[in-house]
């Protein structure tokens, strides 16, 4: 027990000194998850609202698809960038293999499924008489659009968050295709990863009480979500 | 009175079943129009065809005489309208956000957006909640909202779809008065899709029954009251009683028409031999005990008592089933009760003829 406890109690040292190996580690992280989100954000919200507003032949099988994306494992995502990526790949002469470029490839891969998939259930879940509606007050279609997602905001946001909350701590991708090289490509959990493989719990748990730190805010933001009702 | 909007040759086809069928309507400037039916009658994909909400899949529109979607731009027809639902359907916005949303829509901006908007919630009596958030109001305050924010683009046809069906009695009441005012007030044309008809006799200047997609009459409220097409119609409107008869005889003013072993006066015209529906509502039934023989006085069985709030439904077998609504003091006073003889007196100028043979088509223009 004491290995853990005195472990707690570095960590805490190191956080509340603002260690800045630790600072470092955290704020690339958010760098790249945050750019990666943003990514998803993008591509994710503006399919998934066209996919939930119109009907096309084949809508449930592309529906289908997308909540299978939620459920990606990293690895696989991990796997297959990295083969894109190498040297006589595919992709291989951007040469961005082990580089922040391609976690944030990786992690958009990741995250965009997760944000499209959510997006697309806020969308559908707004009353279907509400389009009439807004297009009974007179609205063009972007306006009646643009009022609909105004609508699904929080829903939105927290498909938003759910897409943050995937890439920040996933492991698998970002050390196949990232490296963990340190204060280049090394982020909290492969450094978590490491660390503990080395024995440092002291930085280890510090690492992951950041991951935790993140994990009660985003699900915070979630919960609220949840629980807020719609108008009449 | 004008015509602002027409509808010609209208049919609507959704997965293969045929929804609205309607040959033509006219709609004049500054009417309400009501139109009612059971559910599943159509009205509200009528309602939806007539407001361009969903294209219906023949037939022309014609807003003050001009074709909805060749002559007339559909998004500036529809700039014209105001659209109530049954389901308030407001913004996660405040009330004063809601009311102003139409008026947003169309680029209106600032200091005009609230007076429109401050009058509106003054003419609803809503000012009070300006500021509170939709998602805080009760069912009434939030149909008050939604009907604000439809007169606030002052539309020139409202549509309002089922607008008081999920509310509870004190409250429709009182929005019902309230819409009646602000029409008065306004003169804007209204059409409006209800099964309740006391509120389409209420607020109405024409009533449309529609059955299986079809108009099947249009006319005064108290035209298709009393002078119902056909059956269908005829126990819409509360014509408890129809009873199937052919002509027998004719006096001055009046036929006799026979009805199982009975024989029926009734006002009007007729060729003997000819086959009728008798439509009576059962406030123009007469209850009276003892028995006195006359003409069109039937004597018969207490079948079943209902009580109806203020009324009581009486379920007479006379020779022919009959319905009759007596007050409470009414059963009391000539102490009725089930399985118990009495006479129910009918006037034969009460009584509606629906002519079966060779019979007009309903006439759906006016």
């Amino acid at each position: 027990m004491d290995i853990l406890f005195e472990g707690i109690r570095q960590a805490f040292f190191l956080l509340v000194t603002f260690d800045p190996e630790v600072l470092g580690i955290t704020w690339f992280s958010l760098k790249v998850s945050g750019t990666a989100t943003l990514i998803s954000v993008f591509l994710g919200m503006s399919i998934g609202t066209v996919v939930a507003l119109t009907q096309f032949p084949g809508r449930k099988f592309v529906v289908s698809l997308i909540n299978t994306g939620m459920a990606l494992p990293p690895v696989v995502v991990g796997l297959f960038v990295t083969i894109f990526l190498w040297r006589n790949g595919p992709l291989g002469f951007l040469e961005i293999l082990y580089t922040p470029a391609a976690m944030i490839l990786a992690q958009a891969i990741i995250a965009t499924p997760i944000v499209m998939g959510i997006s697309l259930a806020a969308m559908q879940q707004l009353p279907k008489k509400l389009r009439l509606q807004v297009l009974g007050l007179g609205a063009t279609r972007l306006q009646m659009v643009r009022i609909l997602i105004r609508e699904a905001r929080l829903p939105l946001l927290a498909a938003v968050m759910a897409g943050f909350g995937g890439v920040i701590s996933e492991v698998g991708a970002s050390i196949m295709v990232g490296g963990n090289i340190k204060g280049y490509t090394r982020v909290l959990t492969t450094a978590t990863v490491m660390e503990t493989s080395r024995g440092n719990f002291d930085i280890a748990i510090a690492l992951g009480l950041i991951l935790l730190l993140f994990a009660f805010i985003i699900n915070l933001v979630l919960t609220t979500v949840q629980q807020r009702e719609r108008p009449r | 009175m004008k015509n602002i909007l027409e509808a010609r040759n209208l049919k609507t086809i959704r997965g293969g079943s045929l929804l609205v069928d309607v040959p033509g309507i006219v709609i004049l400037e500054g009417e309400t129009l009501s139109i009612i039916g059971p559910n599943g009658a159509g009205k509200t994909t009528l309602l939806q065809a007539l407001s361009f909400l969903m294209k219906p899949s023949t037939g022309e529109i014609l807003f003050r005489g001009k074709a909805v979607g060749a002559e007339q731009r559909i998004l500036e027809y529809r700039r014209r309208l105001a659209m109530v639902f049954q389901e308030p359907l407001l913004f996660d916005t405040t009330v004063f956000g809601n009311v102003a949303s139409g008026l947003k829509i169309r680029g209106l901006r600032g200091a005009e957006v609230r007076r429109i908007v401050e009058a509106q919630l003054e003419r609803f009596g809503i000012t009070p909640l300006r500021d509170r958030s939709a998602r805080t109001l009760s069912g009434g305050e939030a149909q008050r909202v939604s009907l604000a924010r439809a007169f606030a683009i002052s539309p020139e046809i409202l549509f309002l779809d089922e607008p008081f069906a999920a509310l509870d009695p004190p409250t429709r009441e009182a929005i019902v008065t309230d819409l009646e005012r602000v029409l008065a007030e306004t003169k804007t044309t209204t059409i409006m899709a209800t099964h309740d008809r006391n509120e389409a006799l209420r607020l109405s200047n024409r009533i449309a029954v529609m059955e299986g997609g079809r108009i099947a009459q249009v006319d005064r409220p108290a035209v298709v009251l009393n002078q119902p097409v056909d059956e269908f119609v005829a126990s819409f409107v509360g014509m408890e009683t129809i009873l199937e008869g052919e002509v027998r005889d004719l006096t001055e003013n009046a036929i006799i028409v026979r009805v199982n072993e009975s024989e029926i006066e009734v006002a009007g015209r007729g060729n003997p031999g000819e086959r009728m529906a008798l439509c009576i509502r059962p406030e123009n039934v007469t209850l009276s005990v003892p028995y006195r023989s006359a003409r069109n006085v039937f004597r018969g069985r207490i079948m079943k008592i209902t009580p109806l709030g203020f009324f009581l439904r009486v379920e007479i077998s006379c020779g022919f089933p009959l319905v009759a609504y007596i007050t409470i003091r009414g059963l009391e006073d000539l102490a009725l009760q089930e399985g118990i003889e009495v006479s129910a007196t009918l006037k034969a100028s009460a009584i509606h003829a629906i002519h079966k043979d060779g019979r007009e088509q309903a006439n759906c223009t006016r």
